[in-house]
């Protein structure tokens, strides 16, 4: 029994990162139609971040939690203007060429500089040790990020749903030039609603980095499953990602438990899951069919 | 108050409209008639600034406002009902009449517009795709008179309704009317147009074939309803 709480606890701490990333790159299809493919490379920049910040600049984890993702916005902001913008008048084609070369440049500037090996980061001191659940111990820190994850999705799930802005970022990516004819400068809040998906693959990656190894590449495993959750979940719908996420972080973890004696079954189960959801529901679980324009 | 000026419009190769030219004075109901196809929808399209391939101009009370986005025309006061009914399925009924911002000088309260539409009061939370498609066409206009829009731009409201309901969106824009709201209106049935239209433009492949006023549609009913192949 113990065995079977402390999986399901590894598995929603896994689900919240998946449910971070895929949130993030949700709001971005949903408000500008492109996949954002660099979403890995923002994640592992978080990561990076924080580990340079602390060991050449003696910057500590909390500070990196919100110079990251702020800093990390910003310059996905200034992308957004300077590139990823000029992606909604052409071929889907391109919008795959632009993010997944921006990842290689974006990884390879890295490697030019720190190399591949990973490097350690320690876990805040405030958040070492173990919490007691009755029938097991827990790390203080994964705890952490489980409810940090879960608070932050119900807050950007309360601004989507309660605030002006929310309304109005819902209608944009609803039905984009509906909403224009109804007085709103959908392009004005494009970039910012990029930003922010990037803000929290920033922040995805800084909590990454005391528990996962922070190098180069450790993006590129982890987006590959985010984009199998984003998928699950219906592209572009808000509520879909953040459950397929946490869902999915529950499904691999008990696969890796249970399954262990078929390393292929374990290894592959998520993108079953995503066969099976494509077959039975096309748009995924919580998407819609396309509005016509 | 509306002036369109030699208007062609364009799907890629295929032309839709064909240097159409006609004029709407303020507080005047004008209707669109013509076939399927004839460019109603498309010319309402234009003159909103939601259709990319077009030339000639579109003026708003004298001021050319051929080059400007929906968005900034929403603002002068064009009020947009399309002919799906626009409903947002991610808002509730009362985020999809506040949606736009207020532009003109007789904005309705959202309290106004409940008493009017009971219904809606009702169904103020639910997701506005979920209420039927009468309750959606008057959740469509309701949503332009909040908005105080000076001018509707109302692509086929009576489509797929009750007579009953037809009546009631006849009601409707003959009280806007009475407050001085400028409408052009895309319609396929004719009673309904000479009920609340003062006159009407025929469109037809692209040209306007024909002005009329309201005893002139009348006297030619049978004629244009065969034409219309109603």
């Amino acid at each position: 029994m113990s065995g079977f709480a402390q999986n399901t606890f590894n598995g929603l701490v896994s689900g919240a990162f998946y449910a971070l990333l895929a949130l993030g790159l949700a709001v971005i299809f949903g408000m500008l139609r492109v996949v954002n493919f660099a979403h890995g490379a923002f994640y592992m920049l978080g990561a990076f971040g924080a580990y340079v910040l602390l060991s050449e600049a003696g910057v500590p984890f909390w500070a990196a939690l919100v110079i990251m993702p702020v800093g990390l916005g910003l310059l996905g902001m200034a992308l957004e203007r300077a590139v990823i913008h000029r992606l909604t008048k052409l071929d889907p084609l391109y919008n795959f060429l632009l993010t997944f070369g921006l990842t290689l440049i974006l990884q390879d500037l890295v490697k030019l500089r720190y190399g591949v090996q990973s490097s350690p980061y320690a876990t805040p001191a405030l958040l070492d040790g173990t919490v007691n659940f009755g029938l097991f111990d827990f790390p203080t820190y994964r705890v952490f990020i489980l409810g940090f994850a879960v608070l932050l999705c119900v807050a950007v799930w309360w601004v989507l749903t309660r605030t002006r802005i929310g309304m109005v970022v819902r209608a944009s990516t609803e039905r984009p030039d509906l909403t224009r004819a109804f007085g709103i400068d959908v392009g004005r809040w494009v970039t910012p609603v990029f930003g922010f998906g990037i803000g929290l693959a920033g922040l995805a990656g800084v909590l990454a980095a005391p528990m996962r190894a922070v190098n180069p590449l450790m993006g590129t495993d982890l987006i590959i499953v985010v984009f199998a959750v984003v998928v699950i979940g219906g592209l572009g719908s808000i509520f879909g990602s953040v459950a397929a996420g946490f869902g999915i972080g529950l499904v691999q973890a008990w696969g890796e438990a249970y399954l262990s004696n078929f390393p292929i079954v374990s290894q592959t189960i998520v993108f079953v899951v995503m066969a099976g959801v494509l077959l039975w529901r096309p748009a995924g679980l919580f998407g819609r069919e396309e509005a016509p324009a | 108050m509306l002036r369109v000026e030699n208007l062609s419009a364009f799907y890629g190769e295929a032309q839709v409209l064909r240097e159409v030219s006609l004029e709407v004075s303020a507080g005047e109901v004008v209707t669109l008639v013509g076939r399927n196809g004839a460019g109603k929808s498309t010319l309402l399209r234009c003159v909103m600034g939601l259709h990319p391939g077009q030339r000639g101009t579109v003026t708003l009370d004298g001021r050319d406002i051929t080059g400007l986005p929906a968005h900034k025309r929403a603002r002068l006061g064009l009020g947009w009902v399309p002919d799906d009914r626009g409903s947002y399925a991610t808002l509730t009924v009362t985020e999809n009449l506040t949606l736009p911002p207020t532009v003109g000088p007789d904005p309705w309260p959202l309290e106004r517009v409940y008493e009017a539409f009971p219904a809606l009061h009702t169904r103020r939370d639910s997701a506005a795709t979920m209420l039927s498609g009468g309750e959606q066409q008057m959740l469509a206009l309701a949503r332009v008179l909040r908005m105080g829009a000076r001018l509707l731009l109302c692509d086929e409201p009576t489509e797929g309704l009750s007579p009953l309901l037809v009546q009631q969106v006849g009601d409707l824009l003959r009280e806007a009317k009475r407050h001085g709201v400028t409408v052009l209106l895309v319609e396929q049935n004719l009673h309904f147009a000479t009920g609340v239209a003062d006159r009407h433009y025929l469109l037809a492949e692209g040209r306007v074939a024909e002005a009329m006023d309201n005893s002139e549609v009348r006297s030619r009913e049978r004629e244009l309803l065969a034409y219309l192949g109603i």
